[in-house]
């Protein structure tokens, strides 16, 4: 089957069978990764713009290697949200860009819905590079191609989730991509960052307590607790959040023996991750960052219609 | 200013009239209702058989954006929509630029639309000086100058002690106080409803009891004052239930609610959809039940439009960014006769909402068709369909979730002071 979509905005979106293809997809393009010369010219004479309105050094590296690798011109473009704000409307940058031509955007944005807003009004491709708190589908494809080569399979796999899943693109991702594949997801973190209703996204069960969550999990995802985004109201300090929320070899030890540790990045060292957990056997960490860049490669290549490697 | 309207259902709450009647205006004023009515030679005549005949419908909430903002809507075209939509009064809000909390404001929106508007204008003024919740606006001459209540509507006034004299004050002159209730610190940088749709949507939620909470107090400080207050635009279950039991007690205490919160709930935010953002937002299922049942009930005493123009520019943009609002004038009717076709609610009842309330709690003349008031009426088709387009709005603004929607029932006629304005 081929992929029809022309954009990739969400996993929410997605079947089954379109996730599943491009991990399998992934799968067979991260040998390029491998490879002395590290180049196929699959994608020559496209020309991908990464839009990037929130500094994110590492999804942006990620997509513009993916982009080199497959022979597109990428172009990178930061943008300040305030510009939105201060006159030029994102359909005023849409415009400007469409006049370059460009074959994918690929935009990170801080306003969920951003991405929604572009791909009605432009004729090329949009790939969501994170929107809002509302999704960051490449993470989420990364993340289920990381557990897939762990284990061989996401279904029945319990997975879970610790940490600030209001505000995390990370976690809706996740949690729609997981369960469309026949994941079960547990989630925990403080009762100020559960957000309403979020156990009807799918197969998905909030835990008081992150020990219940981690329980004979086979994989234990740790979410980035963003200092800024927490003002003064929904924590008391970093120093509780660690020592309810955090992830020590004690609670690490209640997964399963075979259990990996996931982590978006970056990680505050000390407060999502005790460092000897981030660094033990068990953390999957770096290769969710190298899954990255042959899960991106997998989504250029199919929103540009998946022509046969070279 | 003379106008002879034949054979309609005349419904009118204000006497207990349900029945087959012709109206005779002469001189702007009703002169006679009853059967057979004669008028003299040259009297222009509508055949309202079939039809129904109202006290002309008041909309006590709406937004002219004029002075000052008239790239959204002005007094002429804001009036030619209240016309289309069968309304022959609406009481403008003051948050223009400047705000109306001067005798000057005031006065020029009177004299504006005494040359410009096709429908009654009836300014309200700021509860505080430039709407800033810092100190009281000078009502007495706001009331002098024609303003019929007073509101710092678009926000809340936070301080509960100014609040209190407001409520105090303007009972001691005779004039309304309208209420945006709304704790801002629960509403945070909140963009839509808070529930099951804000989490997928990943969109900052506004809980209900941001609404709840300010509802309350006003009603404590109402019933700890002596003075009515009125509370604008509720949405929510918790409100109504507040309202409810503040009025078994005795506290005066009115409300209204707008057709999008007894006819949308969150889900129309879903695609991001930037017509269906508003302020308070659309809620739950639950709480449009509780919208309908509180109309049913008499705990909502009042259908107000809270119609807020918008430029595509502030509308065509991401969620977060756009402004809160949408026109409400020309579909309010057809919206509230929805509820009519669903059994909940019955055309005396509908009238009292639309016109004879509104009317009373604002201190207006108007909202009746006894002999010697106002010659101001609606007449309506009740199973007129007709569908929801932006070209054919008559409002400068388009921002309405309600675009491309079938409609049954709409005004046919909008009659000020014996003269059809507006004509389907
Ligand atoms: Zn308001
Ligand atoms: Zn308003």
């Amino acid at each position: 089957m081929g992929f029809r979509h022309k954009d990739i905005i969400a996993l929410k979106d997605l079947t089954k069978e379109e996730i599943t293809l491009l991990l399998d997809t992934a799968d067979s393009l991260s040998e390029i990764n491998q490879r002395d010369i590290k180049k196929v010219p699959t994608l020559r004479g496209k020309t991908v713009i990464n839009l990037f309105y929130e500094a994110s050094t590492r999804t942006r590296t990620s997509f513009e290697i993916a982009a080199k690798r497959l022979s597109a011109d990428a172009v990178n473009i930061t943008a300040s949200t305030s510009s939105v704000v201060k006159g030029e409307t994102l359909s005023d940058t849409a415009n400007n860009l469409l006049a370059m031509k460009p074959d994918i955007i690929v935009m990170r944005h801080a306003v969920s819905g951003a991405h929604e807003y572009l791909a009605k009004r432009v004729s090329c491709s949009v790939i969501n590079a994170g929107d809002g708190a509302h999704e960051h589908p490449s993470q989420g494809l990364l993340d289920m191609l990381t557990m897939r080569q762990k284990f061989g399979k996401l279904d029945g796999l319990k997975v879970a989730i610790i940490g600030d899943i209001t505000h995390s693109r990370v976690a809706r991702s996740d949690i729609y991509g997981l369960t469309t594949m026949g994941s079960h997801v547990f989630l925990a973190g403080p009762p100020t960052m559960m957000p309403v209703g979020i156990e009807r996204l799918g197969n998905v069960t909030v835990c008081k307590d992150m020990r219940e969550a981690v329980d004979k999990a086979d994989v234990v995802m740790m979410l980035r607790i963003q200092l800024e985004r927490q003002g003064k109201t929904l924590l008391p300090s970093m120093r509780e959040y660690s020592r309810y929320f955090g992830l020590n070899p004690e609670v690490l030890g209640l997964a399963k023996k075979n259990a990996i540790v996931m982590h978006p990045g970056p990680i505050n060292r000390g407060v999502e991750l005790a460092s000897s957990v981030a660094d033990c056997d068990q953390s999957a960490i770096l290769t969710q960052v190298e899954n990255g860049v042959a899960v991106r490669m997998a989504m250029l290549y199919h929103v540009c219609g998946g022509e046969p490697v070279e | 200013m003379n106008l002879l309207i034949k054979g309609g259902r005349v419904i009118d709450p204000s006497q207990g009239i349900d029945a087959n009647l012709d109206v005779l205006i002469a001189d702007g004023v009703v002169l006679e209702l009853g059967q057979g009515l004669a008028a003299p030679e040259g009297t222009p005549a509508i055949d309202a058989s079939g039809l129904i005949v109202t006290p002309g419908l008041i909309d006590m909430h709406v937004h002219l954006r004029d002075p000052g903002l008239e790239y959204k809507e002005d007094i002429a075209t804001g009036s030619r929509s209240a016309a289309a939509g069968g309304f022959t009064s609406v009481a403008c809000m003051p948050n223009t630029s400047p705000v109306i909390d001067s005798k000057a404001i005031a006065s020029y929106i009177i004299n504006k639309a005494k040359s410009e508007a096709l429908v009654n204008v009836f300014p309200i003024g700021c509860i505080t000086k430039g709407g800033k919740g810092e100190s009281l606006a000078e009502m007495g001459e706001l009331k002098e100058a024609g303003c019929v209540a007073v509101s710092d509507d678009g926000k809340p006034v936070c301080n509960s002690e100014l609040m209190r004299r407001a409520l105090e004050y303007a009972k001691g002159i005779g004039i309304a106080v309208i209420s945006h209730s709304e704790d801002l610190a629960l509403v945070g940088e909140g963009v839509m409803n808070e529930g099951f749709v804000s989490t997928e949507l990943g969109l900052k939620g506004i809980p209900w009891a941001a609404e709840d909470i300010a509802v309350a107090r006003e009603v404590y400080l109402a019933e700890f004052a002596g003075a009515p207050v009125h509370i604008a635009h509720i949405s929510t279950v918790g409100s109504a239930r507040i309202i409810r039991n503040a009025k078994a007690r005795g506290v005066k205490v009115t409300c209204e609610t707008a057709p999008h919160y007894f006819t949308l709930t969150d889900e129309a935010v879903r695609g991001y959809e930037t017509n269906a953002k508003m302020n308070p937002p659309l809620r739950s299922a639950a709480d449009v039940e509780a919208m309908k049942a509180g109309l049913a009930d008499g705990t909502i005493d009042a259908i107000a439009t809270d119609h807020a123009p918008h430029h595509p520019d502030e509308k065509d943009v991401e969620f977060n960014v756009a402004l809160n609002g949408i026109v409400g004038l020309e579909t309010s009717l057809s919206l509230s006769l929805k509820l009519v076709e669903e059994g909940r609610l019955d055309l005396n009842q509908l009238v009292s909402l639309m016109s004879c309330t509104p009317a009373k709690i604002l201190g207006l003349d108007r909202g009746t068709l006894k002999v010697g008031a106002v010659g101001d009426v609606t007449i309506i088709d009740p199973a007129k369909e007709w569908q929801v387009e932006a070209a054919k709005l008559e409002s400068k603004s388009k921002n309405s979730p309600f675009l491309g929607w079938k409609m049954k029932g709409r005004a046919v006629y909008t009659v000020v002071k014996g003269q059809v304005v507006y004509q389907a």
